[in-house]
C-alpha cells in the first residue's frame, strides 16, 4: 500500500512550515483572461476549501463549486482488499461519491497538484471524470512536480490572490482515529514526465506546458 | 467556543435529536442532531462543534462549527469555522471560510437573497 503521508511532518515539530509562500502562475494568468472575457462561467475547484478562491471567482460573477478531492481520496472507507488479499482503493466508490455532476457542466476545472499526491489507481479515473464534466473548449489547470522534487516535497494548497498570483499553504490532514494535533502532510506519490502527462490527458484537445523556476510544471489542457 | 448564553437564544442540546421542521423567531444554537428543515429567516443559526444537521437551513446568518448535510441559505452572512464540514450548496451575500473548514458544493453569492426568494 502506498505511503500516503510524509515521514517527518508532525504539525508540532514544524511550525515554520505553516508560513504561506507566493508564486506567480502563468496558468492562473491564462484562466484570469478567460474569466474577464466571459460572464457566468462554472468553475470547479478540487483543492482544499479556500475563501480566497471562492471570493475570487464569485466576485467576477462566476459560479464556484468546491470539492476537496485529495482529502476525499484519503477516506478509509475506500480502502479494500482484492481477491488475493492485496490492499486496493475502490475507484468506483470514489467516483460514485465525488465529482457527481452532469456532463459538460464546467467551463474551468482547477485540479492543482491532485495527480501528484492522489492514490495511483484513482488518478486516471479522476482525469476521465474531469473530461466528462468539462464543456467542450473548457480548461483544466494542473500542477506537476518536476523530477527535481524529492518524496518529502511539501504538499501545498493554492489560494488565488491576484490575476496571476498564488499563495501556497502547506496541507496537513488529521489521520482517522488520531488527534487533531497529529496532522500530517500528504506524501508526493509520483513524478510525471512530459510523456506521462501527455498520455494522462490524451483525450483532451490540446495541452500547454508552463515551466517555472521552482520545481513545478503548470499544465493547461483544453477539453 | 463557549456556548452563547444570550437571552432570546434557543438551544438544541447535545443529546437531542429532532426530525421535522424547525422554525421560530429567535436565534438558534444546535448542539445535537436535526433532520428535516431549519427556517429562521431573520435570525442567526449556529451549528456548534457537536451539532449535525441533515437539513436545509435558511436564516439571516449561519455559523457552522459542526457538520451539515444539506443546503445553507443565509440572507446576510455565512461563516464556516475551522471545524466545519458542509456537504451541500450554499447561497449567501457574504461568506467567510476559516482555514480547515471543509465545503463540498456550490457557492452562490447573491446580493438580494430576501427579494429573490420572494419572487
Amino acid at each position: 500500500m502506498m505511503k500516503l503521508f510524509r515521514s517527518s511532518s508532525n504539525e508540532t515539530a514544524a511550525p515554520a512550515a505553516r508560513t504561506k509562500l507566493t508564486r506567480r502562475s502563468s496558468g492562473i494568468g491564462e484562466i484570469s483572461r478567460v474569466l474577464n472575457s466571459q460572464e457566468g462561467l462554472y468553475v470547479l475547484d478540487v483543492g482544499a476549501t479556500s475563501a480566497n478562491n471562492i471570493q475570487f471567482f464569485t466576485s467576477h460573477g462566476h459560479k464556484n463549486y468546491s470539492e476537496d478531492l485529495l482529502r476525499a481520496s484519503l477516506d478509509p472507507a475506500l480502502r479494500a482488499q482484492d481477491s488475493t488479499g492485496k490492499p486496493t482503493v475502490d475507484s468506483k466508490k470514489f467516483l460514485d461519491e465525488n465529482l457527481v455532476y452532469r456532463n459538460e457542466q464546467f467551463d474551468i476545472v482547477l485540479s492543482w497538484n491532485l495527480a501528484d499526491y492522489m492514490e495511483e489507481s484513482l488518478v486516471k479515473p479522476t482525469i476521465d471524470r474531469f473530461w466528462s464534466v468539462l464543456k467542450p473548449g473548457g480548461l483544466l489547470l494542473a500542477f506537476f512536480h518536476t523530477r527535481d522534487a524529492g518524496p518529502e516535497s511539501a504538499c501545498y494548497r493554492y489560494h488565488v490572490t491576484g490575476t496571476d498570483m498564488l499563495e501556497m499553504q502547506e496541507v496537513r490532514f488529521a489521520l482517522p482515529g488520531r488527534p487533531a494535533s497529529e496532522k500530517q502532510s500528504p506524501r508526493l506519490q509520483r513524478v510525471f514526465n512530459n510523456r506521462h502527462i501527455e498520455n494522462l490527458f490524451r483525450d483532451f484537445a490540446s495541452i500547454k506546458f508552463f515551466l517555472a523556476r521552482d520545481n513545478i510544471r503548470e499544465v493547461l489542457v483544453v477539453r | 467556543m463557549d456556548v452563547p448564553q444570550a437571552q432570546g437564544l434557543a438551544r438544541i442540546g447535545k443529546t437531542v435529536v429532532i426530525k421535522g421542521e424547525v422554525s421560530g423567531a429567535e436565534d438558534l444554537y444546535i448542539e445535537g442532531q436535526v433532520e428535516g428543515t431549519v427556517d429562521l429567516q431573520n435570525h442567526v443559526v449556529t451549528v456548534g462543534p457537536t451539532g449535525h444537521v441533515r437539513a436545509g437551513v435558511k436564516a439571516k446568518s449561519i455559523i457552522v462549527q459542526g457538520k451539515v448535510d444539506g443546503s445553507l441559505t443565509a440572507s446576510d452572512r455565512l461563516d464556516l469555522r475551522q471545524s466545519a464540514v458542509v456537504n451541500g450548496d450554499v447561497t449567501t451575500q457574504r461568506i467567510a471560510v476559516e482555514e480547515g473548514a471543509f465545503l463540498k458544493g456550490k457557492v452562490d453569492i447573491q446580493k438580494e437573497i430576501g427579494k429573490s426568494a420572494s419572487k
